[in-house]
């Protein structure tokens, strides 16, 4: 019996459960491999400082004599993932992309994609395991060094790779690597597809250029909407409350330091040396105790003191964020709607790893008729309906700008927006189910270390503040979509009522007219009728209310972006709008929505109103025009400057 | 008579026109045209005991036109008002249904339709009715012929003699407009009226000639009688001192409909002066006849929901407060069952015709 135990190897451990790694069937491996491939690019990118250009190119692989199926059909394809990052030297290079569980990020409290040096070697051999193809790889640390050309197997059962080919090449590109893996998968459109997978990592990082060649020739390609790197986090030392007593014990095994007081306050954040020393007197242990001969119950002892002991929370530069800003750029390139909002919560803890949430809403239908002519208006005969459909929110989720495809019924975020009560700001709801309506919601959690529920990092685990936070950024971004959406239900409902009345008068007078034997001065009797409409329903005040030039169905712009800075209509965010040229542009009224700034305040909002502009009706078409009385809702204290900054600037011409 | 016709048409369509000069003179005056419409509801109706009517109370609601609740209503009901003026201009009668198409349309620049279904144009007629005073025919719409008539009666209908005992067994179908000036009555020599609400039991006592035994006018309405049915009852019952005899079903709603002949509708009160006939006699089917005439219990049927809010509905009406009125509906409501007339087919086909009918008239047993 004993000849018959052996070690397992870690590679052979996932060669049998790869669908603990993501590779569970055809189509969901495809994704895996691009999305480990792409996400280690982006990672070697921001981490060297570099706007990551990242080509993405999936082609069908013909098997055996015959030749290439259609698509559809395609049981093997290769994927080829080119990025201009700092690429890689010449050593690690069959180490990294043949050998699980080697890496960079495991070790060190950072943000960043990959976590446990798993991804690309999973997919590699992956790729080994269905095809046979070695994985190959080309880098080029600059343009004065030399690319170089690999093609490495791993060795399964020591977890050792295989180097099949090194050479030199030349290659056309200054610097970067270039990953091909080809890999048994299936190519299919929809949801948790590569499309799907690159549309969403383009929302969360707009920072990325994308280039896309799909199998079947088609290049699609993701701009770049916004030109700045996001910060580089910085790595932090683990929080004393986010270790476990086993951890300890190893740390304190393997400490370098001389006395405990030391250990104590170097290997963690947030603990100095003062506060070691107290916690070493609370657990009656001397603070100049060699932290090896710390064990059994007195280091129990110690780790229930350092539990207990009050330890401000960890910093949060180790966090990068993507900002509003990104989020609603990203968010504006890649779904049409009216209106759009972006939440980033402060940082928060969960066993002491820091972590942001932030949420993001794109709300409603593409505007432009363009791409779906409209009925001609047909009048309903008697039983008919307008046709209601009832779709429901999408939910896009992301963990460090990564997109979640897979199992989104047990994630964090998913239950959060379950949870959330939508009908509060105007949204439907049925029980138990998602929101019903034309809209994106959008979860991203940054974490040095994101709570996964499985290796393959499809959902995220469901701690309390975790829960907490999600909640609370979705309740503010559906605070403001239902700010809007009132706004805009009271314009319509004040146009609608104008209407109605002008609608009418027709049928009236015309009436009156037929009664009288048609001898009534109609134009006389519907001008008199109309001049009581006008000045029942509010005068030329409405009309300025309703900003009658727009050329919206509803008087009212297309779309509408609720930002920290500004609301814009009609205007693609540039990113580097400031206040100046936010001015510049002539937004009316300069509606701005505070950060951070309670939304319970309309007293203030009224107070903060500007005068209504009295040129705004028929002249102004040119300018992206809004209902400005709505507006004022939206207003906020911080509002005023900016607004007297418009109307001064509009005073000067 | 035609010149009594002609000032009404002139009359009715003054009314109607005087609805264009409301709005023209608002107008004018820059102020919300608005017209006042009597309510039709039981709120808004009373019993006059003395009379043994429903009157119309005095209570009106403002239609205006710039109000977004009532703009629709107020322009459709200067469109039916439109429609309305057209029959009379061109001497035409119209049913309910053909004005709901005659005003349909849909409004200019708009998906919006003038009227969506004919329940919206219905009340509108009524309303007109009401706030004009004027009656349905004087506006030149009818209901569906909606009963029958045989018996011993000569009626004179445009210019044609209408002999009511020789039509067979399906009588004359009554048309919804009989006041003198469209059906004139030229002989009856009945004894009484007997107005049965089911067709098929008039249909019964038709085959059986039940009017030629006992010399009578039998009359159907099918169901809840139309004002046609209802105004030749009243007009035989004061033009000829005819007592006037209700056969229904035995449930809340054959009671109703009992009531709605002897004083008038709720929702019509305002015609109730030119419908209703007090002296009607209730003759069956009571609830105490089930048994007095031995009919088995299996072929009543368990009182609904529905019935039994109803029943006690008409036990809080002024006008079933006579005290055999509350033992009948109470009685009714204690067995738990209704029973419809056919059931007396359960002891002969011809019960109704041979036995049931001749007692009742025999014992004068009614209710009044």
């Amino acid at each position: 019996m004993g000849s018959r135990q052996r070690e397992i190897s870690v590679s052979e451990f996932f060669t049998k459960n790869r669908h603990l790694l993501g590779f569970d069937n055809p189509r969901k491996a495809l994704l895996t491999c691009v999305k480990e491939a792409v996400d280690n690019a982006l990672d070697a990118c921001e981490e060297a400082g570099i706007l990551p250009d990242v080509t993405v190119q999936l082609e069908v692989v013909a098997t055996g004599s015959s030749a290439a199926p259609p698509v559809s059909q395609a049981t093997r394809f290769r994927i080829t993932v080119t990025d201009n990052g700092p690429g890689i030297v010449r050593q690690q290079i069959p180490r990294i992309f043949a050998k699980l569980l080697y890496g960079s990020k495991f070790h060190r409290l950072r943000m960043s994609r990959g976590q446990q040096g798993i991804g690309i070697s999973a997919a590699g051999m992956y790729g080994q395991l269905t095809t046979g193809k070695p994985v190959k790889i080309i880098s080029r640390t600059g343009p004065k060094a030399s690319a170089h050309y690999f093609e490495v197997q791993i060795d399964t059962k020591k977890n050792e790779p295989l180097v099949h080919e090194n050479k030199q090449i030349s290659w056309d590109r200054p610097q970067g690597t270039q990953v091909a893996i080809e890999v048994e998968g299936r190519y299919q459109k929809g949801r948790a597809s590569v499309d799907e997978y690159l549309e969403q990592t383009s929302i969360a990082n707009p920072h990325v250029r994308l280039i896309y060649r799909t199998p079947e020739g088609e290049t699609k390609e993701y701009p770049r909407t916004y030109h700045e790197l996001p910060p580089s986090p910085k790595e932090i030392k683990p929080h004393p409350y986010g270790i476990e007593f086993g951890m300890l014990l190893k740390m304190l095994h393997e400490a370098k330091s001389q006395t405990l007081s030391s250990f104590v306050s170097s290997e963690f954040c947030r603990v100095t040396p003062a506060l070691a020393d107290e916690m070493c007197k609370a657990a009656k242990v001397s603070p100049k105790a060699r932290p090896r001969d710390i064990r059994g119950a007195i280091a129990e002892t110690l780790y229930q003191t350092i539990q207990a002991t009050k330890i401000m929370a960890p910093p949060t530069n180790c966090l990068s964020p993507i900002g509003e800003k990104a989020i609603l750029s990203g968010l504006y390139k890649q779904i049409k709607g009216e209106f759009y909002t972006a939440v980033s919560r402060p940082p928060s803890v969960y066993r002491g790893n820091p972590f942001i949430i932030e949420a993001g809403l794109a709300f409603g239908r593409a505007p432009d008729g363009a791409t779906k002519p409209e009925k001609p208006a047909m009048p309903l005969a008697e039983g008919e309906q307008e046709e209601g459909d009832s779709e429901l929110a999408r939910v896009i989720r992301y963990a460090n700008r990564v997109p979640l495809l897979y199992q989104q019924s047990s994630c964090a975020t998913f239950k959060a927006v379950l949870a959330t009560t939508w009908r509060n700001y105007g949204i439907a709801q049925s029980r138990g189910a998602l929101p019903a309506g034309p809209m994106v919601i959008f979860v991203h959690i940054a974490s040095v270390w994101v709570p996964f529920t499985s290796e393959s990092k499809e959902a995220i685990a469901e701690y309390d503040e975790i829960h907490k936070e999600i909640t609370l950024a979705l309740r503010e971004c559906g605070r403001r979509l239902g700010l809007f959406l009132r706004r805009r239900e009271r314009a319509a409902s004040e146009f609608r009522r104008r209407n109605i009345f002008e609608l009418y008068i027709e049928e009236v007078v015309e009436a009156c007219n037929r009664l009288k034997g048609g001898k009534l001065p109609t134009q006389k009797l519907k001008a008199q009728l109309q001049k009581i409409a006008s000045s029942r329903t509010g005068g030329i005040k409405t009309d300025e209310t309703l900003g009658k030039t727009s050329a919206g169905p509803e008087g009212l712009p297309h779309s509408i972006i609720v930002t920290a800075e500004g609301i814009e209509g009609e205007v693609p965010p540039k990113l580097e709008v400031s206040r100046a040229v936010a001015t510049a542009i002539e937004i009316p009224d300069g509606v701005v929505i505070k950060e951070k700034q309670p939304f319970s305040k309309p007293g203030r909002r009224q107070t903060s109103k500007t005068r209504p502009t009295k040129s705004a009706t028929g002249k102004a078409a040119a300018v992206p025009s809004f209902p400005r009385k709505g507006f004022s809702l939206l207003r906020h204290a911080g509002a005023v400057r900016t607004s007297r900054k418009a109307h001064l600037t509009r005073q000067k011409k | 008579m035609a010149k009594t016709k002609q000032t009404k048409h002139e009359t009715v369509e003054k009314k109607l026109i005087g609805l264009a000069d409301l709005v023209i003179t608002a107008a004018q005056r820059a102020k919300d045209p608005t017209m006042a419409i009597p309510i039709r509801a039981l709120s808004n109706v009373t019993f006059n005991e003395r009379k043994g009517l429903l009157e119309m109370g005095k209570k009106k609601q403002a239609r205006s036109f710039f109000n977004v609740g009532m703009a629709k209503k107020f322009m459709q009901t200067m469109l039916v008002a439109d429609a309305l003026s057209e029959l009379q201009r061109a001497e035409l009668t119209t049913s309910l249904r053909e004005i709901y198409y005659r005003t349909k349309h849909t409004i200019q620049d708009s998906h919006e339709n003038t009227f969506d279904t004919q329940d919206e144009s219905d009340p509108i007629i009524e309303d007109l009715e009401v706030s004009l005073v004027a009656l349905r025919e004087e506006l030149h719409v009818r209901a569906e012929n909606g009963g029958s008539v045989v018996g011993p009666l000569v009626l004179g209908d445009d210019g044609d003699r209408v002999d009511c005992a020789k039509l067979g067994k399906g009588g004359y179908s009554v048309p919804s407009i009989v006041e003198p000036e469209y059906v004139e009555i030229r002989r009856c020599t009945a004894d009484f009226v007997l107005l049965v609400e089911k067709g098929t039991q008039w249909n019964r006592l038709s085959e059986d000639k039940f009017w030629r035994r006992y010399n009578c006018v039998l009359l159907t309405g099918n169901g809840q009688p139309p004002r046609g049915v209802r105004r030749l009852a009243r007009r035989l019952h004061e033009e000829y001192r005819l007592p006037v005899y209700v056969l229904v079903d035995n449930d809340p709603w054959g009671y109703y409909i009992y009531s709605v002949v002897k004083q008038g509708s709720i929702n019509l009160a305002f015609e109730s002066q030119r419908m209703a006939i007090p002296k009607a006699k209730f003759i069956g089917l009571s609830s105490a006849d089930p048994g007095r005439y031995e009919l088995p219990r299996n072929v009543g049927i368990k009182l609904n929901e529905k019935d039994i809010a109803r029943a006690k509905e008409l036990l809080n009406y002024q006008w079933f407060q006579k005290p055999a009125w509350q033992a009948e509906i109470k009685r009714m409501l204690a067995s738990g069952l209704k029973y419809e007339l056919d059931a007396l087919a359960n002891k002969d086909f011809q019960y109704l015709t041979k036995k049931y009918l001749p007692r009742k008239l025999k014992e004068k047993d009614w209710l009044d």
